[in-house]
């Protein structure tokens, strides 16, 4: 008998455990946003203050609660989404991602009435190719590939070029993408191709020498290389710049270049909304509140990249926002080639070559 | 009669969740991404068989290593007194308390070259020592992470061996050595074969510790299927994969249950 009302219980409790939960949430909203990691200013760090933009937002709109995630890459949100069974309200990829989702109808197009700030956003960052009219995306953040490495061990008779990161004076203490996209585009940079490019024998040919560099490869990573890069177990990595600058404050013997000759990445990461989401209104505010100058100027000062809104410059840190390695000189961006979406033939294979890479077999021998 | 029908919900689970998902495998590995059958998959699949090779012997070698280091601890956990054997047999497993993402990630801090035990040899000037990021490490950790799994059938076997079998060994002449080799081995093979399948299954198709252990060289069969679901989604080259693995593996299960006979295998 006690048993069996210790059941009863049980399932009571757990009921009205649901009915309450249940009630919190019926007037909250909650707005499902998923970013890359590190990529938001999340609060005070390493004596810094910094702003918290999440919390923010939720102080100014207190019905909606923001469940903030993060993905690794590009290609893991892709195939997430891609998968089902989520539901995500804002989403921030890259531009290439971007126009590969626009194309698989998996964004919604924006109501651009909720998003007056999208009137800040500079000329320049408008009708991208990735997003031809507009109708998908706001830039986030603007930003380049470039090369991080650590001045104590690094000869700086050896930087300049991408070629550091096949430098046999360093093996085994270079890092390399772990992504195919941003893997692929060094390569292609070496050899002159652009970074577009859908020929098989230059893919292969990137492939190559993607297979070339991998004796002298540490590890193929993303994120991880804050950890790699910040207590010195890796010297060289090719990485996004604001991140770069993110580890330059952590340790100060890192340093970042572009390539002096050779062109380079130019990116823009931009908030979507794709299809699956289920509060699109409060995500277009949640969109809009990012566009303000002083969150998007405070919000850069951390993550380092280069904002999209040059209003938001008065409100940053004057250091950050005169920082070359944010905004490089027009000069120097004449170099970098924004990726395009590849076709699904050549996307495939240059996934698969890029695992031929890391699985060390040479087929084309 | 009652006793079937309490199997019920578990073979509803297993047709669900096992059977199912295994007659999807099948038909993703046999299908391109519209559908239409091909073999196109397995046949690119099989490119892989270098890395394939490289599971196999890395696991193959954390098994026996783990057979090694693992029975001794079984026998001697066997051998205890009840309340001795209780905490013994605690200790074995609260390790796999703890997330094993964690566990590997403590391997890393404990082995890179700015780690813990470098930096420490690193105070009389030795090293930095290369003790991460080759297959040494990688089969480490697998023989770390799975141990339990091998101690756990030995010592339920062992622990069963009635006593008398082995006094009668010693009443007949044996030395302790020839009772161990006569009776007590012989004896423990289920537990032995049950212990070699439950961490050879895992370690073959292990993907996150050869990334965090193993170097670019390391790569396993793991790590290229996770990338086809996680990064490529190439579905159909990723069941491909994983179907070449699970026969590779079928077959691995079925050589060992040949050495047991008609013995019962273990379980625990």
């Amino acid at each position: 008998m006690k048993k069996v009302v210790s059941v009863v219980l049980v399932f009571v409790l757990a009921f009205s455990l649901a009915a309450l939960s249940g009630c919190g949430s019926s007037d909250q909203v909650t707005l499902n946003v998923y970013n890359w990691g590190i990529n938001i200013a999340d609060g005070p760090e390493g004596g810094v203050d910094y702003i918290d933009v999440v919390e923010k937002f939720m102080e100014k709109y207190p019905d909606i609660h923001v469940n903030y995630t993060t993905y690794e890459d590009n290609e893991s949100l892709y195939t997430r989404l891609k998968n089902g069974g989520v539901s995500y309200d804002v989403i921030i990829p890259s531009d290439y991602m971007i126009a590969r989702m626009i194309r698989e109808d998996m964004l919604l197009p924006l109501d651009f009435e909720n998003i007056p700030n999208y009137e800040l956003v500079d000329e320049q960052f408008k009708n991208q190719p990735y997003d031809p009219e507009n109708q998908y995306s706001v830039p986030y953040t603007w930003g380049t590939v470039g090369i991080i490495y650590n001045t104590k061990y690094v000869d700086e008779a050896d930087i300049g070029g991408w070629d550091l990161l096949w430098n046999e004076r360093y093996a085994g203490k270079i890092l390399m993408f772990s992504n195919p996209r941003d893997a692929f585009a060094i390569a292609q940079a070496r050899l002159g191709y652009s970074f577009n490019t859908e020929d098989p024998d230059e893919l292969q040919a990137a492939a190559d020498l993607l297979m070339e560099q991998k004796p002298l490869v540490q590890q193929y990573v993303m994120d991880q290389i804050y950890d790699a890069m910040g207590n010195e177990e890796a010297w060289i990595a090719p990485y996004y710049a604001g991140d770069c600058m993110l580890m330059m404050q952590d340790n100060p013997d890192l340093a970042f270049y572009l390539p002096e000759e050779e062109s380079f990445n130019t990116f823009i990461d931009a908030m979507c909304i794709p299809s699956c989401a289920e509060n699109k209104a409060e995500a277009e505010l949640f969109i809009n509140f990012i566009c303000e100058p002083e969150i998007s100027g405070g919000n850069m000062d951390y993550i380092g990249y280069g904002t999209p809104v040059s209003a938001a410059k008065e409100y940053m840190d004057p250091e950050m926002a005169a920082s070359e390695i944010a905004y490089p000189d027009a000069e120097t961006l004449e170099r970098g080639e924004a990726f395009g979406a590849l076709s699904d033939e050549a996307q495939k294979l240059m996934d698969n070559l890029f695992d031929e890479v890391k699985a060390g077999l040479d087929m084309a021998g | 009669m009652k006793s079937r029908f309490l199997a019920g919900p578990y073979i509803a689970w297993m047709a669900i969740f096992t059977v199912v998902p295994l007659g999807m495998v099948v038909y993703f590995a046999f299908t391109d991404n519209s559908g239409a059958f091909t073999f196109a998959n397995l046949t690119y699949a099989w490119e892989y068989w270098p890395v394939l090779l490289r599971s196999v012997w890395y696991a193959v070698a954390a098994c026996l290593i783990c057979l090694v280091v693992g029975y001794p601890v079984a026998y001697v956990i066997a051998q205890s007194t009840a309340s001795v054997q209780r905490v013994l047999y605690l200790l074995v497993t609260l390790p796999m308390c703890m997330s094993f993402l964690l566990r590997t990630l403590a391997w890393v801090a404990l082995l890179r070259d700015t780690g813990l035990i470098n930096s420490f040899l690193g105070l009389f000037g030795i090293g930095p020592a290369p003790l991460i990021r080759n297959s040494g490490s990688v089969i480490m950790g697998m023989v770390y992470n799975y141990l339990p799994y091998m101690i756990m059938p030995l010592y339920t076997v062992i622990a069963k061996l009635d006593p008398r079998l082995i006094e009668a060994a010693q009443d007949l002449g044996c030395g302790s050595f020839q009772t161990f080799r006569r009776v007590v081995l012989p004896l423990s093979v289920p537990g032995i074969v049950s212990g070699i399948t439950m961490v050879f299954v895992p370690a073959v198709s292990t993907f996150y510790i050869s990334q965090k252990l193993g170097g670019t060289e390391d790569i396993m069969i793991g790590d290229i299927i996770e990338r086809q679901f996680k990064g490529n989604l190439n579905q159909n080259l990723g069941a491909a994969m994983s179907l070449i693995l699970m026969v590779l593996v079928f077959i691995s299960i079925g050589l060992m249950n040949r050495f047991t006979d008609d013995e019962e295998v273990a379980t625990i």
